[in-house]
């Protein structure tokens, strides 16, 4: 398991976030319960098991709704 | 293509407002209806498409947004041929997000401006000793770094060499330089303002204070109280709801247009962002104050505190005794004074470092046949004269005779709260000093504060004897205190306040032995210098450990929660009004309904954003 976060351009409406949410935990091998967006620091936080995926097929599902990914850490 | 509309919104919104614009005007002027149709259509169109685009892309996960909402009103809209609706309603949204964006920027630049003074790069000696920048990440524990004049400190560290001086304000909040020298630490994020110095490594990126504090302040400000998680929780359904009801109302009715306007309506906007909004500016504001709130349920908590409780030593008094009074009996001060402090060199008595520093710079002479007196003090030969230093028992032992003025001297200080220390050259009795923890400057003033803004008691609890608290208490004019009270003490009595008397309480300490208070109290506020501990267990940090930061603490967070209860009575009224139109009146269509919503939302950004500027009067 990895601890992904990922900075995002600013959100602003709050609909993005369940748009978001539900994106990312749609994504086969991130740990459902982990997934957490942050509206006011405009950021995504979660674990996923890097066997079953990349950070850049997370990244991609978050640009295909139309959200920049600005910086991603992964530890 | 998808990305360019969506990036491109704003420029969409300003082509969709001109051919508004240019569409009504050549309607007035030429009367020419085709020509405002065409306008209008094209206006629609244009800007239909990104929001079209995000309601896709969230049907597609399964959410029923706000978009899908609009872009179902807009081609309804189109079906009965009411293209200036469709027009003004698109382009009233978008613009609406631009400044929802701009706005809510503001709102959060408070914490953006903290982020953004993480270091980003660092000089990091090679193994050939050369100095070489790399990124803040590839700093490991132990590496050696120099820092230059005018450069962040980049790790959490100790100077090996050269000296300089440091703003802290970064992590004090205290814009004041302070020298640094081998050995000193220093700390991520603040700044060399002069000098060089060469640092090694002892903690780098998140786990810096810096990079600590920068994590609590972010996930503060998403924090969510139990009232907003059940805000969101209602707008997952609400936003379904509204499109169920509405689709019902269009089947029922046959009323297509009153189907589409209640589409409009039903966006939940302002209710969603009001309360994060508010949380957002008022953490910032502390942020940037050297006060730390932990999230939205401690603002929520704090702003309603019945009774603070503090620890007295290192709280509300300095924590280090000094001498506080003193009397003279002799004429030869100067000699005794010299005499006193090379007796007092030679202990490690707390009471000694406090006479010490009293008496400075002085002449020393040699001690011999030093003899310490348990539970008295010390007697020693200093010049070929014999000293005595220590309490009144020491001088009954000694056979010195205290005058009537030396009694009267003895029982103030007491009374006064100081502990004694007396000296006495051959049996004869020279000098008393009176030694006391004092109180910190202008604590009495903001305690005063706290009363003003609706704190019911002031509790003083501590280890030291009754009678030592009796005055401190007295002085600072508190509602109670209890001396001689071990921490589980301490949190037995908080505890009570609680549970029998249904109190809420803040407990105020410097976080190291009084974890057990800190966790227990509903609030638990850490006099925290930066120290781990104070940072991880409480619920609010004063940085720097500056008293004076409470009573704007308390303030910013009745401000606060004042803010967020009137954000929601903002978006909930407004939501009423316009139902309450559409039933009862006509002049409610869509176009009004998105211009209100959208001011509705404007409203509350606008009015959270006052906090940023919120100053204790």
């Amino acid at each position: 398991m990895k601890k992904a976060t990922i900075q995002l351009e600013s959100l602003t409406c709050p609909s993005c976030l369940q748009k978001i949410e539900s994106a990312v935990k749609s994504l086969d091998g991130v740990e459902q319960e982990s997934v957490n967006v942050l509206f006011n620091a405009s950021k995504v936080k979660l674990n996923f098991d890097e066997e079953k995926l990349s950070i850049d097929q997370i990244e991609d599902a978050i640009t295909a709704l139309g959200y920049e990914v600005k910086k991603t850490q992964v530890r | 293509m998808q990305r360019y509309l969506l990036r491109n919104k704003n420029k969409i919104a300003l082509i969709s407002g001109v051919l508004i614009v240019t569409g009504f005007i050549g309607k007035w002027f030429t009367g020419n209806l085709v020509f405002f149709k065409g306008a209008l259509i094209v206006a629609s169109l244009f800007g239909v498409a990104p929001i079209a685009i995000q309601a896709y892309q969230a049907l597609k996960v399964k959410v029923v947004s706000i978009d899908v909402l609009v872009t179902i009103a807009v081609v309804g809209a189109f079906f009965i041929r009411n293209y200036e609706e469709a027009a003004i309603v698109t382009f009233l949204f978008l613009f609406g997000a631009f400044l929802e964006q701009r706005t809510l920027d503001k709102t959060r630049s408070a914490i953006k401006e903290l982020t953004e003074m993480a270091p980003e790069s660092a000089l990091k000696q090679r193994e050939d000793g050369e100095f070489e920048e790399v990124e803040v990440d590839e700093v490991e524990v132990g590496d050696v770094l120099l820092v230059k004049t005018g450069a962040k400190i980049p790790v959490d560290g100790r100077v090996l060499s050269g000296e300089g001086s440091v703003n802290e304000a970064s992590i004090t909040g205290e814009s004041i330089p302070v020298a640094k020298e081998k050995g000193s630490k220093v700390y991520a994020g603040t700044i060399l303002d002069n000098g060089t110095i060469q640092i090694v490594a002892d903690r780098v990126g998140e786990d810096t204070t810096f990079g600590r504090i920068i994590e609590l302040v972010e996930e503060a400000q998403d924090s969510k109280s139990e009232a907003e998680r059940f805000i969101d929780r209602f707008s997952k359904y609400y936003t379904p709801a509204v499109l169920g009801i509405s689709l019902l109302v269009w089947i029922l009715s046959r009323h297509l247009e009153l189907a589409i306007t209640i589409l409009v309506l039903g966006c939940p906007g302002a209710l969603v962002i009001g309360v994060p909004v508010s949380n957002v500016a008022g953490i910032g504001n502390g942020a940037k104050n050297g006060v730390l709130l932990k999230g939205s349920e401690v603002i929520s908590d704090f702003s309603r505190v019945d009774t603070m409780v503090f620890d007295k030593t290192g709280t509300l008094t300095v924590g280090s005794p000094a001498v506080a009074e003193t009397a003279y009996y002799a004429d030869d001060i100067e000699e005794v004074l010299g005499y006193l402090a090379s007796v007092e060199r030679e202990s490690d008595h707390p009471l000694a470092k406090a006479v010490l520093e009293e008496i400075g710079e002085t002449k020393f002479s040699t001690v011999e046949e030093t003899e310490v007196i348990k539970g008295g003090g010390i007697v020693a030969r200093v010049n070929g004269h014999r000293l005595a230093v220590g309490n009144v028992a020491l001088m009954e032992r000694e056979k010195v005779e205290l005058n009537e003025k030396a009694r009267a001297d003895v029982a103030r200080f007491e009374q006064s709260g100081n502990s004694l220390v007396l000296t006495a050259v051959d049996g004869e009795l020279k000098v008393l000093m009176g030694v006391r923890d004092q109180i910190r400057p202008g604590v009495k003033e903001d305690l005063q504060k706290l009363k003003k803004l609706g704190v019911k008691n002031l509790v003083m609890l501590s280890g030291d004897n009754q009678g030592t608290v009796d005055v401190v208490s007295r002085e600072l004019g508190l509602t109670e205190a209890h001396g001689n009270m071990l921490p589980e003490d301490k949190a037995a009595y908080i505890k009570q306040l609680i549970e029998e008397e249904g109190q809420i309480v803040a407990f105020v300490g410097d976080g190291v032995n009084d974890s057990p208070s800190l966790a227990f109290a509903n609030i638990g506020i850490a006099m925290g210098g930066g120290t781990d501990v104070a940072i991880e267990t409480s619920d609010v940090v004063l940085m720097n450990s500056d008293f004076s930061r409470l009573p704007h603490a308390l303030g910013l967070t009745k401000a606060t929660a004042r803010n967020m209860k009137q954000n929601i009575f903002i978006a909930v009224g407004v939501v009423l009004v316009l139902l309450a139109g559409l039933l009862f009146s006509d002049w409610v269509n869509m176009s009004i309904g998105m211009l209100v919503h959208e001011g509705s939302i404007l409203a509350v950004i606008l009015n959270g954003m006052r906090l940023l500027g919120y100053k204790l009067r």
